[in-house]
Parts: structure tokens; C-alpha cells; sequence
């Protein structure tokens, strides 16, 4: 196998945006959950609120979500750009 | 290096990480199984019986992911590899181990949690033995469903023809299907466990609503399956799809990455929809009338918790596909 510098740093490129986005992926998917489930925790016992609540549950998400859109930026950036 | 050496090397390598890590998830889940046992039965000792023969079921359930990394182990031991040998074998042997090594560990410690709550739950209802225990099987069965995904690749990784496949990137591409099935079966065999675990501790404190909640437990462990079923798809290409030989570094690593991208990105998404599942179901026993509600929150909160392994999935296909 011959490897030379540009091969080199085009693999390495590569690794790096999988490993990016693998590993940004993990605390978004639990975190996301969590809220998930004290929203159904919250709306077993006040079932009343459940529109704030769904509201409060999907802005507390989208934050979370947020590091796991930086990872996949850095990814694509990783794959695309570099 | 001997080449046909090194196909023997990579199957007794492979089959130790194959049973070295497949042997973590059972163990945990069934120390948890036992644990809740023993504190159920210090709760009503006169209902020992029914409580060691559930806790003895449940555990045999979670021990069956650990049996078919052990079955893998095995036949990676005993397999004649002398007569196709070199580094694309070594890969896919590699790739069988690490894919059903992983692979045991969620559904291991998942299954433990239905075993738990289901032998507190005869403590409490004694009356409700019969539905915990069905309950119990139907969630932990669910959860062994990663496990046999990884078994599956493990298997077709074994006996995979490798004929029409160019050494480089093949062994990539290998190595990256059983890393992207195995690692992504973590998450979603624990997170179904966390929602049959639940469900069980529902139908305790609620018989009457064991209908309901079996039914939120399902709809939930089905949902937390996605990732582990993206981790699939994402194998099956790298096995199946043809690549150009090139003996560059980067379109190997470029394969293998995709792997490791979607097993790792499929962890997180796999827990935390069991999590939703998790509280979907507890909460649907204590208010059953508002189960419609819960379902529809739960598959929302569920979906949103969805979208990194969708990401993951997106770069894992640019990775094989684009560059």
C-alpha cells in the first residue's frame, strides 16, 4: 500500500468525520431522551398542560440537538471542504 | 507475514473480543434480575417460589445474547481458515467478532430490567403473576432483537464469498460492517430494556391496564430499534456494494469510518428513545386514560431524539458513496 501525504490527509479526513459524527451523535440521542421522558412524566401527572408542555419539550430538544448539528457540520466540513 | 497464518490469527483474535465483550452485557443484566429479585423476596419471603422461578426465566432470556456470541466464538474457533487465508478473510473474521462482541452487550444489560421489575411486581401483585411474566418475555425477547442483527452479520460475515472483492478497500469495508450493526446494537438493546423494564413496573402497580401498557412498550422498543436497524442497512451496503480496487490509503479509511459512524451515532438515539418509551410506559399504568396522549408525546419526543442517527446514517452514505 502506498501511502503519501495527500492520501494520508484525505484519510485522515475521513476517519475524522465518522468518528465526529459517530461520537457527537451519542449525547444528543440521550439527552433528547431524557427530556422526552420527563415530558411524559410531566403530562401523566397534569395531563391538562400537554400543548405547553409538548412546546416546552420540542425548544428544550432543539437545544440539545444543537451540538449534535455542530458534529455533523464539522463532518461534512471534514468530508467536503478540507 | 504468512498470509494464510494470518486468517487463523485474525479467527482466534476475533473469537476472544467475540466472547470477551459478549459476556459483559449478560452478567450485568443478570446481576440486576437477581438484585431486584432478592429485594422482592425480603419484601414477601412467602412468595419465594413464584419469584426464583421468574427471576431463573427472565435470566435465561438475558443470557441468550451472551449465547450467540458464544456460538460465534466457537466457530471462529474451529473454523478451517487454512484453505482461504489473507488479509480480506482476516478482515471478515475480525469484522464477525467485534459486530457480535458489541452487539451482546445492550441486550444483555436491557434484558436484566424487565427480569427485575417483573419479580418485584409478584411481590406486590401476586395475583398478576401470569401477565408480569408474559410481559416480561414479550420485552425482553424485544430487546434481543439488536443481538440477532449482530449474529446475522456475524454469520454472513463468516461465511461471506469474498471472490469478486478487491483486497483494498475491502477489508475496510469489512471490518466497517461489523463495527456499524454491533456498535449501534448497544443502544438500542439496552433502551429497549429500559421500556420493558417499565412496563413491567406499570403492570404491578396497575393490572387492569396491562393491555394499554404492553402496547406503549411495544410501539416504544419498536421505535428505539431504528437505530439498530440503520446500523444494519449501513452494514449490508459495505458488504454487499462492489468497490474499485485502489491501493490509496483514503477510500479505505473512508469505508471504515462509515462504520464507525453509524454504529457510534446509533448509541445514543437507541437509549434515549428507550428512555421515552421508558416513561411512556410507566406513566400510560398510573394514568391510563391518557394513554393516547403519552403514545403521541413519546413517538414526537422519540422522533426528535431520532434525528442524530439520521445524521450519522447521512454521513455514513456520504462516506460510501460520495467521496
Amino acid at each position: 500500500m502506498s501511502i503519501e501525504g495527500a492520501d494520508l490527509i484525505k484519510a485522515a479526513a475521513f476517519l475524522g468525520a465518522g468518528i465526529a459524527m459517530g461520537l457527537g451523535a451519542i449525547g444528543p440521542g440521550v439527552g433528547e431522551g431524557m427530556v422526552a421522558a420527563k415530558a411524559c412524566e410531566a403530562i401523566g401527572k397534569n395531563p391538562k398542560e400537554a400543548g405547553l408542555l409538548t412546546r416546552t419539550m420540542l425548544v428544550g430538544q432543539a437545544v440539545a440537538e444543537s451540538t449534535g448539528i455542530y458534529s455533523l457540520v464539522v463532518a461534512l466540513l471534514l468530508l467536503f471542504v478540507v | 507475514m504468512d498470509l494464510l497464518a494470518s486468517g487463523q490469527m485474525a479467527a482466534f483474535f476475533s473469537s476472544g473480543i467475540c466472547i470477551g465483550l459478549g459476556a459483559i452485557g449478560a452478567a450485568i443484566g443478570e446481576g440486576y434480575t437477581a438484585a431486584i429479585a432478592n429485594q422482592a423476596i425480603s419484601r414477601s419471603p412467602e412468595r419465594s417460589g413464584d419469584i426464583l422461578k421468574n427471576m431463573l426465566v427472565g435470566q435465561a432470556v438475558a443470557e441468550s445474547a451472551s449465547i450467540f456470541a458464544l456460538v460465534i466464538a466457537i466457530l471462529l474457533l474451529f473454523m478451517d481458515v487454512s484453505g482461504n487465508g489473507g488479509a480480506l478473510k482476516s478482515a471478515a473474521l475480525l469484522g464477525a467478532g467485534l459486530s457480535m462482541g458489541f452487539g451482546a452487550m445492550g441486550a444483555g444489560i436491557g434484558a436484566g430490567f424487565p427480569g427485575g421489575q417483573a419479580c418485584l411486581g409478584i411481590s406486590r401483585q401476586p395475583q398478576a403473576t401470569s401477565a408480569l411474566t408474559t410481559n416480561m418475555l414479550i420485552g425482553s425477547a424485544v430487546c434481543q432483537t439488536p443481538a440477532i442483527f449482530s449474529m446475522v452479520v456475524a454469520l454472513m460475515l463468516v461465511f461471506i464469498n469474498l471472490g469478486q472483492m478487491p483486497a483494498a478497500p475491502g477489508w475496510a469495508a469489512l471490518l466497517g460492517a461489523g463495527l456499524s450493526t454491533g456498535l449501534a446494537a448497544i443502544g438500542s438493546g439496552y433502551g429497549g430494556g429500559l421500556a420493558a423494564g417499565a412496563s413491567c413496573e406499570g403492570i404491578a402497580r396497575q393490572p387492569k391496564t396491562v393491555g394499554q401498557v404492553t402496547t406503549t412498550m411495544l410501539v416504544g422498543q419498536a421505535v428505539a430499534q431504528t437505530p439498530s436497524i440503520f446500523g444494519l442497512l449501513v452494514s449490508f451496503i459495505l458488504m454487499f456494494k462492489s468497490f474499485e480496487a485502489s491501493s490509496a490509503l483514503a477510500p479505505a479509511m473512508g469505508l471504515l469510518s462509515a462504520g464507525i459512524c453509524m454504529g457510534l451515532g446509533g448509541i445514543g438515539p437507541g437509549i434515549g428513545n428507550g428512555m421515552a418509551a421508558e416513561a411512556a410506559a410507566r406513566w400510560v399504568a398510573r394514568n391510563v386514560g391518557k394513554s393516547d396522549v403519552l403514545m403521541r408525546l413519546m413517538l414526537v419526543g422519540q422522533a426528535v431524539s431520532q434525528s442524530t442517527a439520521i445524521y450519522a446514517m447521512v454521513v455514513s452514505l456520504v462516506l460510501i458513496f460520495v467521496v
